[in-house]
């Protein structure tokens, strides 16, 4: 069920924020408003301000987050490793929309204080980490591996035409940092139940695959009120999602191929 | 060790075109469910013959009876026009980004001036009869 209110351990404490100052003398600053939970604190989570000097500073959200992590206070934690948008890892609610740290540039964010949440309605371990295990159980859930009956041929790989390829090419760059599943009001009020855009995405990168020889299966297992039913088309996945997929599109397909299949 | 606190979502995700049309087609499906007793009552006192017709008729040209006659033409114009896209996506049309953000902007440019028709005929009309 919808619950718009966080619980109480969770509602953000307004008079516990810190403010770290810019150096003196610095002429370009720039605010960041970071979201900060301790749990060896056992103190709820609050809002701390950096103001970082932004002619010293690369150009990416990411850069700024580290310039902060190296430079003023150890204590932050995130998520990151690639820093080209290929990892997944450091998958943050910037400025309210869901996006990754490393391809987003602070310019892009317009002139004002840049605001920095965890991923939304998840549970937080520290600062901007999330725990993401709900998450990847139900990309587990779908089954993201080939399924056959058939023996593979004695004397070659299971080969693709070049159409068959590109239906499955989108999908398949995927990189399961969780943009979309936690854009989705959907997803936020029945993560129990609904498996999300990623998942689906997933599911249906695997229905559509024409080496694949378990579809029925797979079309079965998502024919459910709850897993698949409870997207209702919002569009927060395919607006959110930082590689340009469209988990909205595959789940709408996955919809019209249980329909199709019983007509 | 504290409990893990759950983070902030709906106070802290932008607003976006996206969540506004879905609320709102919510919102307008139920008020067009209310409404509906409106149009019943309407109809029922019309069978019931032109003493029953004429004691509702005060209520339904009273200035809160033409608001929410406005309101819910306004809402069915919504709901209809927003319905129409919710049943292309599932034809599998219009699933693209900017197709999407189009056919949003489509859906509330109709319900606007089909608003605004529905205000002119129930406000205007109506008062040069009387």
């Amino acid at each position: 069920m919808a619950e718009f209110r966080l619980p109480r351990n969770s509602r953000i404490d307004t008079s516990a924020g810190r403010t770290y100052d810019a150096p003196a003398g610095v002429k370009n600053v720039r605010r960041f408003r970071i979201y900060r939970f301790d749990p060896a604190s056992g103190a709820r989570p609050r809002i701390d301000t950096y103001q970082l000097d932004m002619a010293s500073c690369g150009p990416m959200v990411l850069d700024a987050l580290l310039k902060i992590k190296n430079e003023v206070d150890p204590t932050l934690s995130l998520r990151r490793s690639c820093r080209e948008g290929i990892c997944g890892s450091c998958a943050m609610n910037i400025n309210g929309l869901n996006t990754l740290a490393c391809t987003k540039t602070c310019d892009e964010l317009g002139r004002g204080d840049i605001s920095i949440y965890p991923l939304p309605h998840l549970p937080v371990l520290k600062d901007l980490v999330t725990d993401l295990t709900n998450f990847y159980a139900q990309y587990a859930a779908v089954k993201p591996w080939l399924q056959t009956l058939t023996p593979p041929p004695p004397d070659r790989e299971r080969l693709q035409s070049k159409e068959e390829q590109q239906r499955i090419d989108r999908p398949s760059a995927c990189i399961l940092c969780a943009c979309c599943s936690t854009a989705c009001p959907s997803y936020w009020w029945n993560s129990e139940r609904y498996l999300g855009p990623a998942a689906l995405l997933a599911a249906y990168r695997w229905i559509v695959d024409s080496r694949d020889e378990a579809t029925g299966e797979r079309l079965d297992a998502l024919e459910d009120p709850f897993r698949l039913y409870r997207c209702h088309t919002i569009m927060n996945c395919t607006e959110a999602c930082p590689k340009d997929l469209n988990p909205a599109k595959a789940i709408g397909a996955i919809k019209k191929m249980l329909f199709d299949r019983q007509h | 060790m504290a409990e893990r606190p759950l983070s902030p979502h709906i106070t802290v995700y932008r607003w976006a075109y996206t969540m506004t049309l879905s609320i709102l087609h919510r919102i307008t499906g139920v008020a067009l469910a209310l409404a509906l007793l409106g149009l019943v009552a309407w109809l029922l006192s019309a069978s019931l013959g032109a003493d029953a017709y004429a004691a509702l008729l005060p209520l339904l040209t009273s200035l809160p009876g033409k608001l929410l006659a406005a309101l819910a033409a306004a809402a069915l114009i919504y709901h209809f026009c927003n319905g129409l896209r919710h049943l292309a996506w599932d034809l599998g049309w219009g699933f693209e980004r900017a197709d999407a953000r189009r056919s949003a902007a489509l859906v509330v440019a109709v319900t606007l001036i089909g608003a605004a028709i529905c205000i002119y005929v129930i406000f205007g009309r109506s008062a040069g009869a009387a």
